[in-house]
């Protein structure tokens, strides 16, 4: 890290808005799924990934082990995820609603996730419903990087199960920024575009 | 280093890994995986990820910049998922995966999940636990880095999926 550039709508001392440091360790944005688990949608995942894993195959290998089929572990955020249209909808839905929220309170346009992290908990079970919230953990000082000027986050999301029983955490750090000077000769990689 | 072992051929669930075969410095069996554009798009919509990045080559590469489409992070985390799981058998359970993207992986890459065991131990509650540095590659370019923390029986009798609770600390 280098220390802040000036650039517009972010000045270098910019203090954090008071509103938004009042986020810090609050949840947000509580809901509930609007469909069940199904395994049908497991089964897209490990086709995706040719993951044979009896576990998830074989109804006697999951009653000897889990007590019944259960979800690959990484389809965690798979089951809050909303659709993307939906009735009454008037614009694309998006997950990860304090991201965004993020984005556009501090005036950062654009954004990368640099590293996830996902804690599991008690297995996710064909017709469970899964609720979420999402909780802000940090926000840094501005700080620059190769790619532009702007500020790292921290946002959990917290996954329970109808009997209110955790199911995992996820942990995003995000860095939210405006660009620096395009450079013509680099190419974006996925994190840089994902978010 | 330790010849790699692998419970890929396990199809009862029962046979595997345990946590006395997982020493620091045990190499994983490599996987290779031959990327397509089918993968990157069944991937993404497996996943419930509708961002066209992930499945739109004219968006991908006019808006984005990229090559071409690329496969989406959860996806990757699916691919992480069987990588571990075929080495350890259906008795490992995950416990926490990070990861950190360093680089797209694109359709027609050869993509490469290499990993170590860097330690293992039994927690306070007797649950054996590994862990695991994972990386994919495609070529000499790093994609992405993982580091795993996966439970395996102690023994043939242990079931790491019977913790619940206080006796489940991932």
């Amino acid at each position: 890290m280098t220390e802040p550039a000036q650039v517009p709508g972010l000045p270098g001392n910019a203090a954090l808005p008071d509103h938004i440091a009042a986020l810090i360790g609050k949840a947000q944005y509580p809901e509930t799924a609007t469909f069940p688990v199904e395994m049908s949608y497991a089964y897209n995942t490990l086709s995706a990934t040719e993951n044979g894993n009896p576990l998830y195959w074989e109804s006697d290998v999951a009653d000897r082990l889990t007590h019944g089929m259960t979800m690959p572990v990484s389809t965690l955020s798979l089951w809050m995820r909303p659709h993307r249209w939906e009735p009454g909808a008037t614009k694309e839905q998006v997950a990860l609603k304090a991201h965004f929220d993020l984005k556009e309170q501090l005036d950062l346009p654009e954004a990368i996730m640099s590293d996830n992290t996902m804690i599991l908990h008690e297995p996710v079970r064909p017709g469970d419903v899964i609720s979420h919230h999402q909780v802000l953990r940090s926000i840094s000082d501005i700080k620059t990087t190769k790619l532009g000027t702007g500020r790292f986050w921290v946002i959990d999301v917290e996954y329970h199960n109808q009997n209110r029983e955790l199911v995992g955490v996820e942990s995003y750090t995000g860095f939210g920024y405006r660009r620096t000077a395009p450079s013509a000769s680099t190419t974006p990689s996925a994190s840089e575009v994902n978010s | 280093m330790n010849l790699p072992t692998s419970a890929s051929t396990d199809q009862t669930g029962t046979a595997g890994i345990t946590l006395d075969q997982a020493v620091a410095g045990t190499v994983l069996p490599p996987l290779s995986y031959d990327v397509s554009a089918t993968t990157v798009v069944l991937g993404a919509l497996a996943s419930r990820d509708w961002r066209p990045m992930h499945h739109d080559y004219k968006f991908a590469t006019e808006r984005n910049g990229t090559p071409d489409i690329f496969l989406n992070t959860p996806n990757l985390a699916a691919w992480f998922e069987r990588f571990i799981t075929d080495w350890t058998g259906s008795r490992g359970r995950i416990g926490r995966m990070t990861f950190r993207m360093r680089d797209s992986v694109f359709p027609g890459d050869h993509m490469v999940f290499t990993g170590n065991v860097s330690g293992s131990e039994i927690d306070e509650t007797g649950c054996g636990w590994a862990s695991l540095d994972i990386s994919v590659s495609v070529g000499d370019r790093l994609c992405c880095n993982c580091t795993a923390r996966v439970a395996l029986p102690t023994d043939k009798n242990d079931n790491p999926w019977a913790r619940k609770s206080d006796d489940w600390k991932p």
